[in-house]
């Protein structure tokens, strides 16, 4: 190979993010020094960003079979069959550390990043969904700014694709201060012969690029940026963002699926992180081939820019695609008609080497399973903190506070209040297809051509992993699942983000491990199968690590539309009735004890999954055969925080009397011991349900089932153990609103 | 009566408007580098993100190569109807009077609102009553409409229920036609209020007042119709 100036050494490798240890063993595989091209493709290849190096051996034992499933993890986006021919593809990623450098284009950009994977599958994007985590925002003036940018982001990339922004979460925590949570979901529907693998094949054939320009934007993204701890100076780190242009992500979008709608397409790929190193290289790791490619043809934004700089670049908004060299011509006129760059810029070979080439001069040949395939997977070495890692959060409400002005804080907090102010920003409409929309019901619901519908909806909840990563873990899969019977869904796949802090620390390691043990427990209990997700490490900061966060992503199918559930009491003179628990909730690790500044507890109440899914069955069912007039799971806040949205969702009172529950199904009525466990507490499995006496009744016979009130007039009225207390409906809606002053 | 339904690079709404105009019609899509009009009755200008909406909104998709032809089409009396982006390239175009200014909030905004039919003697709404109230989405973050001095009130076809102006539009003007009363812009958006499953069916009202207007006088010749 043709050599000018001095070859890099381990310092440049470590610089790049390499250990030691991993230059000398690239030194090994290639049997020389990389040089300067080859050096930055191993530094970002075999980043934790890319190689998932800390978490591989963990997701291994996650289960990810499933008679739904038609892709698995591995591909760009995990699919599942919905029937009617369609297949569904949807996968979750996190873009959080370029969100918390620059939170505009790093939310902007994460979506457009999710959107491309989905596409790259062949598959339509239907929807989008995100899920948030920030500081407080009423402490903090930087919470309010990255959650305000962050909402923009991503509403200026998904309402300009045309994609809808069906749904969401968003939640604030002290340690998400300075290590914000920016994970964007999508899913996408396509024939299902029509979707593509990634997968490069047939030497000769041409290796295609197109889309936007290439710059020198998001260098060293994947290693600097997304694989090592935030800390002072991040500003600096600007340059490491991508900016994205989603004028140019509509017209890719298009263009690609036009490309597979011709049928001019053996292998499609989008570029991401590590651009079109990661790219050209997982083609063809996956296709057990080589790639041949010329920088000097690739089209660049800039004059000047080095071959490392071509490929490394994270340039937004292009792809990569393999054409049979017949089909080339053909397949240009088509990105010229999207007015999109298509250049031809290499080829498949036979070789199993990723070759560089800068006109005639080769800059860098390397094995491409060196590349993609053996990069050091790490034990990690999980240990138990002995002491808690995380401080009590600080007390806002007043110790003497009753339930009256507790229901009301509960509402105005940042966690519960309502999201309309973020959710307004989005068009959940575009495609036409929405047929329950943000705060219709627990989850998003999108009509398919057959009559039937598609559910989604994502979920996590750090505080409760903190305080138990297992079992906090598992009652975020039952969160989903649950929010999927609310509408009558059930789950056909799962996709996951974990987003935790650096796993070369003992009890980050421990929660990690742990989280995944839950994951993959829940998962089974639930039949659910794991179609995909992405790793998000180093999520720390200064003060620590953030909440151990896995945000969990489902898709369902619901056999008939016109049954979807509504979160919201729909009718006068309905009954009231708490479904699922068998056994009291607790208070500790819920919304009220942080309200009260109270220490996260050392674990959480152990759950019956068994009985759980039981539950969900019969829940799923009572919606679909449309026997409920409304259902709404109990979650953050408790019972009590459930029916008041339900009350507010469906602009309807209710009169609850919990001193003498009315047993629809008989002699299971059980008078509360503690009223502020029983309105307050949390635990999974529990839905608020209205309807008639018969279909409650019905439904009792099935799951556990009290009758605690009726539905009707202009207030929440409760009386439980000798204490009555009322909300006027405005009351609770002023409550509600605390969020929109954030967004005046 | 056949639908055309323009698509520019970055229109997001042209297939639901095309689906939405189906309901009542034939409709097909319209390419902007075209300049043929595939004999239509009526075009459609579809929200969305035009060009990127970089410059101005609307701005740089007035001087596509179709809109050649449509404005032709217009002058001519053919029906133009423009939806949110639509009515921002009318407008553009010197097709309707006025402009459309940011949003007052300064942010996008997708609610479903009222929309108040003020007259209902137009090709677009005859399928109305006068002072019925249509449940529509907006959603947009370029939608307070600022008529022109001297503005005439009669070409305010729609606006916003009492308390519903999702972004400060003077005089909560929702919709305006031209003079001649052929061409409509909006900011709702009907083509997502064709179906009550999916939140309303009240937009399918100003699709079904355009077929009702069809067949044309025979003024508006040379269109494949006669």
């Amino acid at each position: 190979m043709h050599e000018t100036g001095t070859l890099p050494g381990v310092d440049e490798a470590v610089a790049l993010g390499l250990t030691r240890e991993e230059y000398a063993l690239v030194v090994e595989k290639l049997g020389r020094p990389p040089n300067e091209v080859e050096l930055a493709m191993f530094s970002l290849l075999w980043s934790e960003h890319c190689a998932y190096k800390h978490s591989k051996k963990l997701l291994r034992t996650l289960p990810t079979d499933g008679a739904h499933v038609v892709m698995g993890p591995g591909e760009n986006a995990g699919a599942v069959d919905v029937g009617g021919g369609l297949a569904c593809a949807f996968k979750v990623e996190s873009h959080n550390h370029p969100s918390a450098v620059e939170p505009f284009q790093g939310a902007a950009t994460g979506v457009g990043g999710i959107l491309r994977d989905i596409f790259a599958l062949g598959a339509r994007p239907i929807a989008v969904l995100d899920s948030l985590r920030f500081g407080e925002p009423e402490a903090s003036g930087r919470s309010r700014y990255l959650l305000d940018r962050a909402v923009a982001g991503i509403g200026h990339y998904g309402n300009s694709v045309g994609v809808p922004t069906v749904g969401g979460e968003v939640g604030f925590e002290g340690p998400y201060e300075h290590n914000c949570l920016v994970n964007a979901m999508a899913l996408g529907v396509a024939p299902r012969e029509r979707l593509i693998r990634s997968a490069a094949a047939g030497a000769g054939n041409v290796v295609v690029l197109f889309g936007a320009a290439t710059g020198r934007d998001g260098i060293g993204g994947a290693s600097v940026l997304a694989s090592a701890e935030l800390g002072e100076g991040d500003e600096e780190k600007r340059p490491t963002v991508q900016v994205g242009d989603p004028f140019a992500g509509k017209l890719l979008l298009e263009c690609s699926l036009e490309l597979l709608e011709r049928g001019l397409l053996v292998a499609l790929q989008d570029l991401g992180a590590a651009g079109l190193t990661s790219s050209a290289s997982e083609m063809a790791s996956k296709g057990g081939v080589g790639i041949d490619l010329d920088v000097a043809r690739v089209p660049l934004r800039e004059s000047g820019m080095e071959p490392f700089e071509i490929m490394v670049s994270e340039s937004q908004e292009r792809m990569l695609c393999v054409v049979e060299p017949d089909r080339v011509d053909e397949a240009l006129a088509v990105c010229a008609r999207w007015e999109l760059h298509g250049t031809a810029i290499g080829a498949v070979t036979d070789s199993g080497r990723m070759r560089i080439f800068a006109g005639d001069e080769l800059v860098g040949d390397v094995p491409v399973a060196a590349l993609v395939d053996e990069c050091p997977l790490y034990d990690l070495a999980p240990a138990r903190p002995s002491r808690p890692l995380y401080p009590a959060p600080a007390a806002t409400l007043a110790p003497g506070a009753g339930v009256e002005e507790a229901l009301l804080a509960l509402l105005r907090a940042p966690n519960l209040a309502s999201r309309r102010a973020l959710f307004e920003q989005y068009d959940c409409l575009v495609q036409s297809r929405t047929v329950r929309r943000p705060e219709d019901a627990d989850s998003a619901v999108l009509a398919l051509p057959d009559g039937s519908a598609l559910a989604v909806t994502i979920d996590g909840d750090g505080r409760r992993v903190a305080a138990d990563p297992y079992r906090g873990t598992i009652e975020a899969v039952l969160e989903g699942a649950a929010n999927l019977a609310c509408v009558g869904a059930e789950p056909l796949g799962l996709t996951n983000n974990l987003n935790f802090g650096n796993p070369e620390k003992p009890h980050v390691a421990w929660q990690l491990t742990e989280a995944v043990r839950g994951l993959g427990d829940a998962c089974r209990a639930l039949g659910v199968p794991v179609t995909g997700g992405n790793v998000s490490l180093y999520n720390e900061a200064v003060a620590g690590p953030i909440y151990p966060t896995p945000v969990v992503g489902m898709v369902g199918r619901l056999p008939d539309l016109a049954h979807a559930g509504v979160a919201g009491f729909a009718r006068e003179g309905d009954l009231v009735a708490l479904v699922g628990w068998d056994a009291a909730p607790a208070l500790a690790a819920g919304e009220l004890s942080k309200l009260r500044g109270e220490p996260l507890p050392g674990g959480l109440p152990g759950v019956d999954l068994e009985r759980v899914v039981a539950t969900l069955a019969a829940v799923r069912d009572a919606v679909r055969a449309g026997a409920l007039s409304s259902c709404h799971d109990v979650a953050r806040g408790g019972f009590l925080v459930a029916v008041a949205e339900a009350c507010l969702a469906g602009g309807v009172g209710a009169e609850l009397d919990l001193g003498a529950p009315m047993s629809a199904s008989g002699g299971r009525a059980r008078a509360p011991d503690d009223p502020w466990t029983h309105l307050f507490g949390e635990r999974p499995g529990g839905f608020v349900v209205s309807g008639e006496r018969a279909a409650l009744d019905e439904l009792g016979a099935r799951t556990p089932l009290d009758v605690f009130g009726t539905v009707g007039g202009g207030a929440l009225e409760l009386a439980v153990g000798g204490v009555r207390a009322a909300w006027s409906l405005d009351a609770l809606r002023d409550a509600h609103a605390a969020l929109a002053a954030l967004f005046p | 009566m056949k639908f055309g339904v323009i698509r520019f690079p970055g229109s997001c709404d042209e297939v639901d408007a095309q689906l939405a105009a189906a309901r009542v019609g034939e409709a097909v899509l319209l390419w902007h580098a075209d300049l043929d009009l595939q004999g239509v009755d009526a075009v459609i200008v579809p929200g969305g993100f035009s060009y990127g909406d970089y410059l101005r909104v609307g701005a740089i998709a007035r001087f596509a190569p179709i809109m050649g032809p449509v404005t032709e089409f217009a002058r001519e009396g053919g029906l133009v109807l423009g939806i949110c982006n639509g009515f921002q390239v009318l407008c553009e175009a010197g097709l309707l009077p006025g402009a459309l200014l940011p949003n007052v909030g300064l942010r996008f905004v997708c609610r479903q609102v009222g929309v108040e039919v003020l007259d209902a003697e137009t090709s677009f709404t005859r399928a109305c009553g006068a002072g019925d109230v249509l449940s529509i989405p907006v959603k947009h973050t370029t939608g307070r409409y600022h008529p022109p001095p001297g503005f005439d009130p009669a070409l305010a076809v729609l606006r916003y229920a009492p308390g519903e102006n999702p972004n400060g539009s003077e005089h909560d003007i929702a919709g305006v036609r031209n003079e001649e009363g052929n061409v409509l812009g909006l900011m709702p958006h009907p083509e997502h209020a064709v179906d009550e499953r999916t939140g309303s069916a009240d937009g399918l009202a100003l699709f079904a007042s355009m077929a009702l207007t069809y067949p044309y006088p025979s003024a508006v010749g040379g269109h494949g119709y006669a």
